[in-house]
């Protein structure tokens, strides 16, 4: 069920990053301020980005959950958490190789951007161990989508809070009052930001096919090794 | 802490192409990297799903051959 569509998507995934990347290293003009290293700001911000969505998506799954109680969208929480966490890895690296090259510094400790976002990590990053501290896999999931809910309804009022603060160092991304990205930035930004998606979908696909057919081959040698003749019909019906 | 007025401010002058280039490949092999890494999990992942499928596929050959040698 999971894997359905994976194929087309793992192609529209590569045909896109290929075209963004394209895009950033050919098309893109130079930045008049921060010329050639700002090229990191078209890898750095569409991740960001996809990942706070990621988790702002794991909450509404988790709310999907807790309404239906269907283990069904507990997974597809988990994955896309999971994901987003990867992809906030790769967030905290560039920014702090962008950090580097543009201030001098790894990390500035002063900045509301830099540290909302290291919040948010760390707060997703406890959802492993919480999660799997419970052994009750029924208690164990619905624990996790109350603290999915939670947890996503924060990003968004952190992102509000940063937006409001003000900012030290660090750009806005749409900034309107210094007048924003030049048409062509924009394009490339946008192609890129679209791929970047296109790769946590995917890749979200890929984590539940993988998770899915382990969970069959289980349940397959769970109804082999009870008694011979008592066994089959055991085997609830999967959709595959 | 760092004190900000001790950074480089925004408009300071860009690095040369050649200093640039090591910081915008770094951040973007940081994230090859990161994929191609999760990508072999994943690729290590199917792989024990397969071995499992294949046990569990000689497991029910076998208990067919049980079966059949019951009913003769």
């Amino acid at each position: 069920m999971y894997g359905k569509g994976l194929k087309p998507l793992s192609i529209a995934t590569v045909a896109m990053l290929a075209v963004s990347l394209s895009l950033v290293f050919f098309y893109a003009p130079l930045d008049a301020d921060q010329g050639f290293i700002q090229k990191i700001f078209y890898v750095h911000v569409p991740l960001a980005i996809v990942a706070l969505v990621g988790f702002i998506v794991g909450g509404v799954f988790a709310i999907a959950h807790l309404r239906t109680n269907n283990r069904k969208w507990d997974a597809y929480s988990y994955v896309s958490i999971h994901i987003s966490v990867i992809f906030g890895v790769a967030v905290l690296i560039t920014g702090a190789i962008w950090a580097k090259a543009s201030w001098g510094h790894w990390w500035v400790w002063d900045e509301p951007t830099l540290v909302s976002f290291l919040i948010v990590f760390l707060l997703y990053a406890t959802y492993y161990p919480f999660r799997y501290a419970i052994e009750d896999r029924d208690r164990q999931a619905r624990y996790a989508s109350v603290f999915a809910v939670t947890a996503g309804a924060f990003v968004p009022l952190n992102f509000m809070a940063v937006r409001m603060a003000q900012s030290l160092v660090h750009p806005r991304t749409f900034a309107t009052a210094e007048g924003g990205m030049p048409g062509e930035m924009m394009l490339t930004f946008l192609c890129m930001l679209v791929a970047i998606g296109l790769l946590w979908t995917t890749l979200v696909k890929f984590e539940l096919t993988a998770k899915s057919a382990s969970g069959q081959v289980k349940r397959l040698r769970r109804a082999l090794d009870a008694p011979v003749g008592g066994s089959s019909s055991r085997i609830a019906p999967e959709v595959s | 802490m760092l004190e900000l007025a001790t950074l480089l401010p925004l408009g300071a002058p860009a690095l040369p192409l050649d200093e640039a280039g090591k910081y915008v490949a770094g951040a973007y092999v940081v994230f090859m990297v990161l994929l191609v890494v999760y990508v072999g999990i994943m690729a290590a992942k199917l792989g024990r799903i397969e071995r499992e499928l294949r046990d569990v596929a000689a497991l029910a050959e076998e208990r067919k051959a049980e079966k059949e040698e019951v009913r003769a």
